[in-house]
């Protein structure tokens, strides 16, 4: 009976300490202004290599290499995913200056949720790729929605950013990371 | 000057906290009569000032003070006045001020009836309450100071988030704070009995109907935002399993599980130390929740912005209450008395399993929220976990919690012959099960989750209506507000079942491309665009359909489906048209314009949705009823403890 106890107190003792130990971290990583400081190892790298279908099209799919010769930006996004919901205004905004390819990617959606979210809210994308069982994802890295990936002619990664994109981050980061890459204003 | 005071007032319920803490703690440990009755000046103070507080926040929407961040941030001159009230609690800083008041609230309600509980008890209970009331309080005044001041002040403010303006979320937050903070009344006697050093069967009778209170609230908190989120998302479902949707749904459950144990423990005085522990995992899983939604670790998930300060303040918070109430547990706890044997077959057997069936699906929630923070921290790689993984093992859980609950009522504390609420209810499962094969042959589609559903909200209707029943034909037994209450709760999960299982099965849902004059048919139901209208609203411009819908050829109702724009930011927000029915709701949203004058239009026919909100709103009723039963407030202070136990009378 002593030993139950024991035990019982060290369960408890254990799973306290394992979630304030958990959340600790999760405050600590969230204290960095943006996530993704932790560079991602895609950035210099070349884009991985996919061939998606396309969600307006079923049954084309498009291979990476189409997309290269202009730069474009990867916009991860779901139907079930509120922050996308946050973020698509300026989105929105940024692919309506026509100044570069908005690609959306459509991940671990269903395919009449994301019709019907683009028909709600406008389609500001230039070619929406599909990825429901998320497989293709794995080689980006993706681990959240929304999340961005700025790709250059080459097929170069140059910027990455997670979470929803607001004035803040297009302004301080994304518009910079553009003129960097000498995409014409 | 106003909002000046305001922050003073915040102030000095601060400092009325640390008095109600410190002063009755200490006067309770070394039998102070004179410092444990600072505990009811010092809450009525502090509900004073939280009110005041508000008031002066209020105020500043209401007269559009944009010299105050917080009110520029989120109102601006053209947002309607019932706007500007409930804009208030809008975001992170106001809305922790609701949630202090909220504890202001409930720490009053207990100063004021917890006259009858011995001088100490109530010391000690008001003292846990004013720690917990430090703690949010400091948050608010030193890292959500929603009386900051913008000066020069801006002509114009920004606007309430649109998802906001909308009047099912008048009341959503402010429920589900109450019930929330609600938890920390079982906390405080939680802690309170683990410092006497004894559970004795009073101190669950004075919990007990707060327990089932602030249960109640949070029942018809999150039942309101499963409604707005069907009719404002325009999605037409009821339940993502958002992280958010999570963080209130892990106490409902641990609350559910608690209030069943603590009546267990009160009039058996089995597992008594369970439903102490109980009683702080769920006040732990409120404080998780608020954690989760203010500190920005789950990002990307919803409104409140990150911090990372204030993000380090609640978590230090929220380990030294459950830190501190843990050791105290685990230090206590073993001397705690042993309740009475009970055999297998006996209600104590079934409630062990409620709760073991609703805890094990609280871990489940909590595991599936925070794994992907746990998969980052350990290097697992990313991953992110849906509906499916939370859909398939809430079923495997609660299917069978479905099959026990008419069960329970039925057998008796102790011992029970197994074959006796089996033989009773035997027929009744019968029932069930032959109206589900009905249900099977006649269903229009998904015969057979129709059949589960059928059978499932049967089996628990009828299973409580059998217990109601038989109580009302034994003559001389009374039927008690407890037992009223525990019967409309149990009702209420066959109602809610009936929704859930039958809007699953029966739902149908088309896309349709229509120009005016168009018509769609969806079984019984026609839908009919008669016309689409460009309509100025206060502060937003929408497109809005006129949507004619009949059911059997009989015009039935006129549906209004808006897609607003607003006029800051340029959110787009769907209102769909909804015309409400018992039987199915007729569910039109606008989509996109097709060019030439068509649109894009989603239409849906929901069987039985209403009766999931229906369900919800009759399991908080049968919360808020037992809760009403005289017998908790019976013993008086100055009677003598009845051994835990003792009174098994009102079976």
């Amino acid at each position: 009976m002593a030993g139950n106890r024991h035990l019982a107190s060290a369960v408890i003792a254990a799973v306290f300490l394992g979630l304030v130990g958990l959340l600790l971290y999760g405050v600590l990583v969230s204290d960095r202004s943006d996530r993704d400081v932790l560079p991602s190892p895609l950035i210099g790298k070349p884009a991985p290599e996919f061939s998606l279908p396309v969600l307006h099209e079923p049954g084309r799919l498009v291979d990476s290499r189409e997309l290269l010769g202009q730069p474009y930006l990867l916009n991860v996004w779901g139907s079930w995913c509120p922050g996308c919901r946050v973020e698509h205004p300026v989105i929105t905004r940024l692919a309506e200056t026509k100044r570069i390819r908005v690609v959306g990617y459509n991940w671990k959606d269903e395919h009449a949720d994301a019709m019907r979210w683009l028909e709600q809210f406008g389609n500001p994308y230039w070619l929406v790729l599909v990825d429901y069982d998320g497989r293709k994802a794995i080689d980006w890295g993706i681990y959240g929605a929304p999340e961005t990936f700025l790709v250059d002619a080459q097929g170069i990664v140059r910027w990455k950013h997670v979470g929803p994109i607001d004035e803040a981050v297009l302004e301080r980061d994304l518009l910079p990371a553009l003129d960097a890459i000498g995409v014409p204003r | 000057m106003l909002p000046e005071l305001g922050q003073a007032a915040l102030l000095l319920a601060l400092v009325a906290a640390l008095l109600q803490a410190l002063l009755p703690l200490a006067g309770a440990a070394g039998g102070r009569a004179s410092w444990m009755a600072v505990a009811r000046p010092a809450a009525y103070a502090q509900l004073a000032l939280l009110l005041f507080a508000y008031a002066v926040l209020t105020l500043a929407f209401v007269q559009q003070d944009f010299s105050v961040k917080y009110v520029a941030d989120n109102s601006n001159s053209l947002l309607p006045m019932v706007y500007r009230f409930t804009a208030v609690w809008g975001a992170h800083e106001g809305s922790m001020l609701l949630w202090v008041l909220m504890l202001a609230v409930w720490n009053a309600a207990v100063a004021l009836w917890s006259r009858r509980l011995p001088e100490v008890v109530m010391a000690r209970v008001l003292g846990v309450i004013g720690l917990v009331a430090i703690g949010f309080l400091s948050f608010l005044a030193f890292t959500s100071n929603p009386f900051l001041r913008l000066l020069p002040a801006p002509l114009e403010g920004h606007d309430l988030n649109p998802l906001l303006q909308d009047p099912g979320m008048i009341v959503h937050p402010p429920m589900l704070y109450v019930g929330y903070i609600g938890f920390v009344v079982p906390f405080a006697f939680a802690i309170a009995a683990l410092l006497e050093g004894q559970v004795d069967a009073r101190w669950l009778r004075w919990a007990r109907p707060w327990t089932n209170v602030a249960w109640g609230f949070l029942t018809l908190g999150i039942m309101l935002g499963s409604w707005w989120a069907y009719y404002e998302l325009g999605w037409g479902g009821w339940w993502f399993w958002d992280p958010v949707e999570n963080a209130s749904f892990m106490p409902w459950l641990a609350g559910a599980a608690l209030i069943h144990s603590q009546a267990a423990t009160e009039k058996r005085g089995s597992f008594g130390g369970w439903t102490l522990l109980l009683a702080i995992a769920t006040f732990s899983l409120s404080l998780l929740g608020a954690f989760l939604v203010r500190s920005g670790v789950l990002t990307s998930v919803h409104s409140f912005a990150a911090d990372p300060g204030r993000g380090l303040f609640i978590l230090a918070f929220l380990a030294a209450v459950i830190g501190g109430a843990l050791a105290l547990y685990v230090l206590r706890a073993p001397g705690l008395p042993q309740g009475r044997p009970f055999a297998a077959a006996s209600r104590e057997t079934l409630l062990l399993v409620n709760n073991l069936l609703l805890t094990a699906a609280c871990a489940m929630v909590l595991l599936g929220t925070l794994y992907p923070l746990l998969a980052d921290a350990l290097a697992l790689g990313k991953v992110s976990v849906g509906p499916p993984y939370f859909g398939t093992l809430f079923i495997v859980l609660m299917a069978p919690l479905v099959l026990l609950v008419p069960l329970g009522p039925l057998t008796r504390w102790q011992q029970e012959q197994a074959s006796r609420p089996l033989a009773l209810l035997l027929p009744w499962l019968g029932l069930a099960l032959a109206l589900g094969a009905v249900g099977y042959f006649m269903a229009p589609q998904g015969p057979l989750k129709t059949a589960v559903g059928v059978s499932a909200a049967l089996w628990v209707g009828l299973g409580t209506a059998r217990f109601a029943w038989s109580r009302l034909r034994a003559s001389g037994r009374a039927f008690t507000p407890e037992m009223l209450g525990m019967v409309l709760g149990h009702a209420g999960i066959a109602v809610f079942l009936v929704g859930a299982l039958l809007v699953e099965a029966q739902h149908v849902q088309r896309e349709v491309a229509m120009s005016p004059g168009d018509s769609a048919r969806i079984g019984r139901y026609e839908f009919r665009l008669e016309g689409v209208e460009r309509v100025q609203g206060p502060n937003y411009v929408a497109d809005r359909g006129l949507v004619q819908v009949f059911r059997d050829d009989r015009p039935l109702a006129l549906l209004h489906p808006e897609k607003r724009a607003y006029a800051s930011g340029g959110q787009i927000m769907t209102d769909a048209g909804i015309h409400a029915g018992v039987f199915a709701d007729a569910f039109a949203a606008l989509g996109e314009p097709l060019g030439n004058g068509a649109w894009a239009v989603r239409l849906q026919v929901k069987p039985f949705v209403r009766w999931i909100w229906a369900g919800a709103l009759l399991m908080a009723l049968g919360g808020f009823v037992t809760a009403t039963d005289r017998r908790f407030r019976r013993v008086s202070a100055n009677s003598p403890a009845p051994r835990a136990g003792a009174r098994g009378g009102t079976d």
